[in-house]
């Protein structure tokens, strides 16, 4: 019997990492999404190195102020000589951090309160989905400047809350008409039947029949804030001046004769995030398609 | 068969299960679907109880009701725990989990009732953690025993839903259903989303299993030729109200309610020499929630009456020899 | 057999499936006839190509389908003058000549009633378009009228009142009926119908095939019933055309199918239904193992793995059909010394 009981459990993971071999090779036969994660993983991984080797960023060189890219500054300084290169490096870390923090907070969030208001329905679900409605009326801009006005710093912390609190609720409504369907699934009944508890029916039986969306919501909303962060940073709402962050390094490049007579300045920060949003989002193409079953 | 020596193991009484239907902003509850509209029925201990009518009679809403699934909202449901009577429309949670040992269900869609997401070992396995089983080698046992009832191999555990057929399915999912051993088994249209060719292998081996662990059956479904052939008794149910009950062999014999006669002349046999009167059926079945007065059938019956337009008939016992029950005013 | 008796002739029809570069069969060299103003049941289970062969031959398969035939010819007669139609040689599934019969000539009613019919349009509107679009020039008024005679055939009650209604104002039964008008409504001389009472309750059934009876008795249409239903099959067919994974595995008039079933697969199949008023203790037979997946078959016979006469002959090569009595075909080698047909 033991044998048995052995065998059952070594087929067991013997499928399940064909599936996963299956799944792996589905995902590179799609190009675009390998490119993609071959670049986001690169950039990344540049970015963290970097930082960790604490590479100096903010000793402003006064001698060598806005010079074009060299042997010595490979993407040339910025207006005060700091080296561009080192700063998008710096900035990409924070900027990643930002996007992937405020994505997978912000969807985990969602999707926790859209499990619960689709699961239970009735006042909950009701009351849950006013709450979102609110949230969704009104402005971010608004919403960010009220709270900068109230805390009256710019802070890291701060932009990671706003992001979180105006980022859930299209995961929330997602998470929610899914459970809306599937709690009538005739498995979630069998759970029912057999007297398990509503959090495990919500979390293990449901959810997994969830993850593909979220996932794939989590990787688009990644590259979204990170586009959100450099744009507030822009007009300087941002992240504070003294950290860099993608968006901040490109604020610098606000004046008009910036613009015109130093290309480098705002061409590498600004390319850094196209290429990186882009790369996202072929990545999070490239995993709905492995990871939808209904195109199985 | 005299009734009196069979032991009752499931006995529900006036049975009600209404869904409000709200209106507006404030959810104002404007009308009631009465799916089961005061059920009485008696399970005996070992014996398949077929309920057959057409879809919208409330057939699978009394079967949700009877497992719990749906909340009762008026009279009440009595298991027998070894010779002693228990309410189980008044279980707190723990009594519940205790419940759903003793009744479990097998539903009619063996497609969607394995979660795609998970290896069937894991459907099998997680209903027996719930219920206390902690070795893993008891719970390989126990879906060891139950898989080689249903003529499955062990090793099939390991793969995903979608590499069986729906035969396999449905077998799948009645193992599940007896791992926890219940003493009751409630089977809502077990076999019509399958094939033709595959409902014989499951019905067959329904009845197998039944005499094997000595289970009783409520049998739904709305094929009144399967029914037969499955059950000891059946139940005919019309607009959330039972209008016949009696030996399966009796109501194919002698049909009392003009429903019943309808319902069974209305299934096409397929014997080109059996020439029979077919009787068809004006009409519609109405809408639940707004149900004719008087018998709920009378709008449709070719021999409606006056007094059946106002008067509810009751379910009485017709014929005391095989207990023969029939609502209809034609013959009180 | 002439021009006349026969309104459709099938020879030898193949349908593929292409999907990730695999080409399926789905259908295989299906060869069959519809006599004029009979029935034909088409009988099997899903996934046994019964849907597919129609809808190969009304064209109304998407663009991963081949289709394939050495004919399908089409047999009107009007005025006593009898018009060929070989509907094989139209390429594109949708070109005119093909619309142009799609509606006054062969018709369908399809399965689900539930969603056959457009919910944003009333169902007067959705029955007169069919009459306005092969008749030019008729007037909405005139089709309106045509429209009120057929729900009244059809035994729709008030139809003044709703022709007027949307689908969802219907029941299951009732917007079947709509379903049937629309097909009936240019007066076709054939009528697919592809499961038409699977989604209602059997008493509705009744009600809508004692419809198609009159229909049939009355006007002499010529209909193709598609079903999985034995019973059905008893009390409507004439002729009896049993599928299974494709190919044809039995075909015959009614007699000969139920009277003098031949192949193992329709036996099996009359055995494993219950039917009504089964002795008591009386078993089903079931027949083993399950319908296989139509791209892991290999040659041979469809039906071995599950066949109790099954031998190693059977799965050498594709079985012909044979003709054991004159009419009755049947594709097993049970009868290999009876003559071979198509």
């Amino acid at each position: 019997m033991n044998e048995a009981t052995v065998s059952i459990k070594d087929q067991n993971k013997a499928a399940s990492s064909s599936r996963l071999k299956k799944n792996i090779r589905k995902f590179a036969n799609n190009r675009l999404a390998v490119l993609g994660l071959v670049i986001v993983v690169i950039m990344t991984v540049a970015c963290v190195v970097a930082f960790i080797a604490g590479i100096d960023y903010r000793t402003p060189d006064l001698t060598a102020t806005r010079t074009a890219p060299d042997s010595s500054h490979i993407f040339g300084t910025d207006t005060i000589g700091r080296d561009l290169l080192a700063r998008v490096l710096v900035g990409g870390c924070y900027s990643i951090f930002i996007g992937l923090f405020s994505a997978v907070v912000s969807n985990g969030l969602g999707a926790i309160l859209g499990a619960i208001a689709g699961y239970f329905g009735g006042w909950v679900d009701s009351v849950l989905v006013r709450i979102s409605e609110i949230f969704q009326a009104f402005p971010q801009l608004v919403l960010v400047m009220m709270l900068i006005a109230i805390f009256n710093t710019r802070g890291l912390g701060n932009l990671l809350f706003i992001f979180v609190i105006t980022g859930w609720m299209t995961t929330f409504r997602m998470v929610r008409n899914e459970y809306m369907t599937l709690k009538n699934e005739t498995y979630v009944k069998v759970c029912e039947a057999f007297g398990m508890k509503s959090s495990n029916i919500m979390f293990k039986q449901i959810l997994p029949n969830v993850m593909t969306p979220i996932i794939v919501s989590v990787t688009t909303n990644v590259a979204y804030f990170i586009l959100q962060e450099a744009s507030l940073s822009f007009i300087g709402l941002g992240v504070a001046d003294s950290t860099p962050t993608w968006g901040n390094i490109l604020n610098a490049a606000k004046s008009l004769t910036v613009v015109q007579n130093q290309w480098w300045i705002w061409v590498f920060p600004g390319a850094a995030i196209s290429l990186f949003v882009l790369a996202i989002n072929f990545l999070g193409d490239g995993l709905r398609d492995v990871l939808d079953a209904k195109q199985q | 068969m005299s009734e009196n020596k069979k032991e009752v193991i499931f006995k529900v009484e006036d049975l009600c299960t209404w869904f409000p239907i709200t209106q507006g902003a404030f959810k104002k509850v404007v009308g009631y679907v009465k799916a089961v509209d005061g059920i009485s029925l008696d399970v005996y201990k070992g014996e398949t109880l077929g309920i057959v009518g057409e879809s919208g009679c409330g057939k699978s809403t009394l079967g949700k009701t009877m497992m719990m699934l749906e909340k009762a909202t008026g009279g009440q449901g009595r298991l027998n725990y070894d010779g002693e009577f228990k309410h189980i429309t008044k279980f707190n949670s723990q009594a519940m989990f205790e419940f759903r040992k003793e009744v479990q269900m097998v539903f009619q869609d063996p497609y969607s009732a394995l979660n795609p997401q998970k290896k069937i070992y894991t459907s099998f396995e997680e209903p027996l953690k719930v219920h206390g089983v902690k070795s893993e080698k008891e719970r390989e046992d126990i879906m060891e025993r139950v898989l080689k009832m249903v003529n499955i191999q062990p090793d099939y555990l390991m793969r995903f839903p979608h590499e069986f057929s729906g035969g396999q399915r449905q077998r799948l999912c009645i193992a599940r259903a007896l791992e926890v051993m219940p003493k009751v088994l409630i089977c809502d249209e077990p076999v019509s989303a399958l094939d033709v060719s595959i409902q014989a292998q499951v019905l067959n081996l329904m009845k197998d299993i039944q005499k094997e662990m000595d289970l009783t059956y409520l049998f739904i479904a709305h094929d009144l030729s399967v029914v037969q052939y499955m059950s000891d008794r059946i139940m005919v149910m019309y607009l959330g109200r039972v209008v016949e009950v009696a030996d399966s062999r009796a109501l194919y014999d002698e049909p009392l309610h003009p429903y019943t006669r309808a319902l069974l002349s209305a299934i096409p046999v397929p014997d080109i020499h059996k020439t029979k009167k077919r009787q068809v059926l004006e009409g519609e079945v109405p809408s639940p929630i707004h149900k004719p007065s008087g018998c709920p059938f009378h709008t449709r019956c070719p021999n409606c009456m006056e007094r059946c337009k106002t008067e509810v008939p009751t379910l009485h016992v017709q014929n005391p020899e095989n207990g023969h029950m029939v609502s209809c005013h034609l013959y009180d | 057999m002439d021009n006349r008796e026969i309104i459709l002739d099938v020879k030898n029809l193949n349908t593929s499936f292409v999907s990730e570069k695999k080409k399926t069969r789905i259908v295989k060299n299906v060869s069959f006839q519809v006599k004029r103003g009979t029935t034909l049941a088409v009988v099997g289970e899903s996934g046994c190509g019964k849907s597919v062969t129609m809808n190969s031959i009304m064209r109304f398969l998407g663009r991963n389908a081949i289709v394939e035939a050495d004919s399908i010819q089409y047999n009107s007669l009007h005025d006593d003058q009898v018009k060929e139609y070989h509907l094989e040689k139209y390429e594109k599934p949708n070109c005119a000549e093909m619309r142009a019969l799609r509606g006054p000539e062969m018709s369908m009613v399809f399965q689900d009633p539930m969603s056959s019919l457009n919910p944003v349009y009333k169902v007067g509107d959705q029955v007169a378009e069919g009459l306005l679009e092969h008749n030019k020039g008729m007037s909405k008024k005139e089709a309106r009228e045509k429209v009120l005679e057929m729900f009244r055939k059809l035994g729709i009650p008030d139809p003044e009142e709703r022709i007027d209604s949307y689908p969802h104002q219907f029941s299951g039964g009732m917007k079947q009926r709509v379903v049937i008008a629309i097909a009936m409504i240019c007066n076709p001389e054939l009528i697919i119908c592809d499961e038409p009472t699977t989604a209602l309750d059997v008493t509705i059934q009744a009600q809508i095939m004692e419809l198609l009876k009159a229909m049939q008795v009355n006007e002499g249409k010529s209909i193709v019933l598609i079903t999985h239903n034995m019973g059905l099959v008893a009390e409507m067919a004439d002729e009896v055309c049993v599928m299974y994974m494709g190919r044809v595995v039995e075909f015959g008039s009614l007699e000969q199918i139920f009277d003098h079933t031949s192949h193992p697969y329709t036996q099996a199949l009359l055995r494993s239904v219950p039917v009504l008023g089964l002795a008591d203790g009386q078993k089903l037979e079931t027949i083993p193992g399950s319908t296989p997946n139509p791209a892991d078959l290999k040659g041979g016979c469809e039906f071995a793995d599950r066949c109790p006469f099954c031998t190693d002959a059977c799965r050498e090569k594709d079985i012909p059909m044979f003709e054991i009595t004159p009419g009755h075909r049947v594709r097993c080698l049970k009868f290999q010394d009876s003559p071979e047909v198509m």
